[in-house]
C-alpha cells in the first residue's frame, strides 16, 4: 500500500520535474528541476529495496548536476528567459516519437513480467552493496574495465586540453609585475611634472 | 553482517515511534542550532581576549531569544530582479536535507515512553530515525545535496557577489568531496559495512578499539573535508565577509537567512556525528554513560570547529583546490591502497 503511493507520488513528480527541464525557457528552472528529478529517482530504487543503487544514484548525479550548473552560470545569465532559436521540427518528431514508444513499451511491460527472471537474484544473507559487488566483479568485469579506462582517457584529455601553461606556476607568476615595471621614462617624467 | 540479530532483540519500531523521533530531532537539534550561536560568540570572544554577549540576561544568556525575535519578525525582502521561486526555495533546501541527514544517524538513545502517557505510551522511539543499510552514503549523499542551497541561491538573487559565492560553492563541492568519500573508505572497508550500527558494534571493546588508532590518516582526511562539507571557516569560501560580503546570502533577510544558519549548524552537529561514531568509539549501548559519552565526543568536535575559526584565516579558493586535489587526495588514494594491503596480507 506505502509501495504504490509511494510510486505514484514519485512517478508524477519525476516526470513533471522532468518536463519542466524540457519546456522551460529559464536555464535556473530547468537546472534545478533536473536535479531535482534525478534526487527523486533514487526513490524508485529505495521502494525496490535496491538501497545502496538509490544511495550512489544521488551522489552521482548530485555531483554531475553541480558540475552543469557551473557551466549555466558561465554561459547564461540565470535570471532572464533565454529564447532557443533552432526549431528542427524532424528531430522534434523523431525525438518525441522515439519516448512515446519507450513509453508504451514501458507500460506493456508488466503484462511480461511473469516472463522476465533475474538472471542474479539478491542474496537475502549479503548486503545490498556486497551484490553489487558480485556482480560487478564477475560478470560485468570487462565492461566495469573498459569502463574505467574511457574515464581515465577522457580525464587526461580534459587536462591536456584545459591546462596550457602547466609548467608555470600561477600563484608564484610574477610576469605581471615585471609589465608594471617597464614604464616608458617620459610618462615617469610627466607624473614628476605633476607633483 | 550481525546486524539481523540484533535488531530482532529491540522491540518493535513502529511508524509513531518514527514520527516523534523526527519532531525530537527538529525541535532539539533547532533550538541547539540557537543555542549553538551563542556558544560561538562566546568562545570566538574569550579566545580573542573579550567578553562576547553579556547585556542580555545573566551572562547574555537571553541573546538567543533576542536574537530569535529578531529573525522572525525581521522584513522578508526578495529582490526585484531574483528569480523569485528559485530565491524562495533556496533556503528550504540547506535546512531540509540537513534535517534528511540527521534523520540516519544515531542522534539520542531510544527508549520505550511509559504506558501511563495517554495514546502515544507504550511506543517505542529509535535511536536511529531511519536505520538504513547504506547509512554513510545517505548522509553524505544529503549533506551533498545541501550544497545546491547556496548554489541556486547565489545563482537567482541577481547580485555580482551572490553569483561569486555560487561559483565557489561549486569549487567547494567539487573540491572536497573526492576526499570525503576516500577518507571515509578505509574505515568502511575495515568493518566491511556501510551502517552506522556495524560501525559502533565493531568498535565496542572500549578505546583501545576505536578505529582512529587504525587510521589516523583517514580521521584527518575527515576532518579537514568536513571543515570544507560545513563551510566552516578555514573554508568558508561562500560567504567570505572580507573578500564577498556575504557570498550566497547576501540579498537575504530574517527567517530565510535563518534557515541557511539552522542548516549550517544542524549540518556541523551531523559530521560531528559522523566523526564520533565512525573514528571514536560511537554510543557504547552496553553501558549506561555510553550516550553520555558521545554527547561529549560531539561537544568537542563542535568546539574545535570553534577553536579552528578563532586560530586560523581563510584561505582562497585555489588554495582549496590545491590542497584537496593535489595532497589531500595523493594521501587518501595511498592511505586505501596500505589499508587494503594489511587486510589482505
Amino acid at each position: 500500500m506505502y509501495e504504490i503511493v509511494a510510486f505514484y507520488l514519485f512517478s508524477v513528480l519525476t516526470i513533471g520535474l522532468f518536463l519542466v527541464t524540457v519546456m522551460s525557457e529559464n536555464v535556473l528552472y530547468a537546472m534545478t528541476s533536473l536535479a531535482a528529478g534525478m534526487v527523486l529517482i533514487s526513490g524508485f530504487f529505495f521502494i525496490l529495496g535496491a538501497d545502496f543503487l538509490g544511495v550512489v544514484q544521488l551522489i552521482v548525479y548530485v555531483g554531475a548536476i553541480m558540475a552543469l550548473y557551473s557551466f549555466a552560470m558561465m554561459f547564461f545569465d540565470a535570471t532572464r528567459d533565454m529564447k532557443e532559436k533552432n526549431t528542427n521540427s524532424l528531430l522534434v518528431f523523431a525525438l518525441g516519437g522515439l519516448s512515446a514508444l519507450v513509453l508504451v513499451l514501458m507500460f506493456t511491460g508488466p503484462i511480461y513480467s511473469e516472463h522476465i527472471q533475474a538472471l542474479y537474484p539478491m542474496h537475502p544473507d549479503a548486503g545490498n552493496a556486497q551484490d553489487v559487488g558480485m556482480v560487478l566483479f564477475t560478470k560485468y568485469l570487462v565492461p566495469f574495465e573498459v569502463a574505467a579506462v574511457m574515464l581515465l582517457v577522457a580525464m587526461i584529455a580534459g587536462i591536456i586540453l584545459a591546462g596550457k601553461k602547466m609548467d608555470e606556476s600561477l600563484t608564484e607568476d610574477t610576469s605581471i609585475d615585471d609589465e608594471i615595471m617597464i614604464i616608458p621614462e617620459d610618462e615617469v617624467i610627466i607624473v614628476k611634472d605633476k607633483k | 553482517m550481525e546486524t539481523t540479530t540484533l535488531v530482532e532483540n529491540l522491540p518493535h519500531v513502529t511508524s509513531l515511534g518514527v514520527i516523534i523521533k523526527a519532531i525530537i530531532i527538529l525541535a532539539i537539534i533547532s533550538a541547539l542550532a540557537g543555542f549553538g550561536t551563542y556558544i560561538e560568540r562566546k568562545v570566538l570572544a574569550f579566545m580573542q581576549r573579550r567578553l562576547g554577549p553579556m547585556h542580555v540576561g545573566p551572562y547574555g544568556l537571553l541573546q538567543i531569544a533576542a536574537d530569535g525575535i529578531k529573525l522572525f519578525t525581521k522584513e522578508d525582502i526578495i529582490p526585484q530582479n531574483a528569480n523569485k521561486l528559485i530565491f524562495m526555495v533556496a533556503p528550504i533546501i540547506t535546512a531540509a536535507t540537513a534535517f534528511i541527514a540527521l534523520s540516519s544517524v544515531p542522534v539520542f538513545p531510544d527508549f520505550t515512553i511509559p504506558s501511563w502517557m495517554p495514546i502515544i505510551g507504550d511506543t517505542f522511539v529509535p535511536a536511529i530515525a531511519s536505520d538504513l543499510n547504506v547509512g554513510i552514503l545517505f548522509v553524505l549523499g544529503m549533506m551533498a545535496a545541501g550544497l545546491y542551497g547556496p548554489l541556486l541561491a547565489g545563482m537567482s538573487q541577481a547580485n555580482k557577489w551572490g553569483i561569486i559565492g555560487a561559483a565557489r560553492t561549486a569549487v567547494q563541492f567539487l573540491s572536497y568531496e573526492v576526499v570525503t568519500g576516500l577518507s571515509i573508505l578505509a574505515p568502511i572497508m575495515l568493518v566491511g559495512s556501510l551502517s552506522f550500527v556495524d560501525f559502533n558494534q565493531y568498535q565496542s571493546g572500549g578505546i583501545g578499539d576505536w578505529i582512529v588508532w587504525k587510521q589516523p590518516v583517514a580521521f584527518i582526511l575527515f576532518l579537514i573535508a568536513g571543515f570544507a562539507e560545513t563551510n566552516r571557516t578555514p573554508f568558508d569560501l561562500l560567504e567570505h565577509e572580507a573578500e564577498i560580503v556575504s557570498g550566497y546570502a547576501t540579498e537575504y533577510s530574517g527567517m530565510r537567512w535563518g534557515m541557511f544558519f539552522i542548516g549550517e549548524y544542524a549540518n556541523m552537529i551531523t559530521i560531528s556525528i559522523i566523526a564520533a561514531v565512525v573514528f571514536l568509539g560511537g554510543y557504547n549501548e552496553a553501558s549506561a554513560i555510553g550516550w553520555l559519552t558521545i554527547m561529549l565526543k560531539v561537544a568537542f568536535f563542535f568546539f574545535l570547529m570553534l577553536w579552528v575559526r578563532a586560530s586560523w584565516p581563510h584561505i582562497r579558493p585555489d588554495q582549496l583546490m590545491w590542497l584537496c586535489w593535489k595532497v589531500l587526495m595523493p594521501i587518501a588514494v595511498v592511505n586505501i591502497l596500505i589499508t587494503a594491503i594489511a587486510i589482505m596480507v
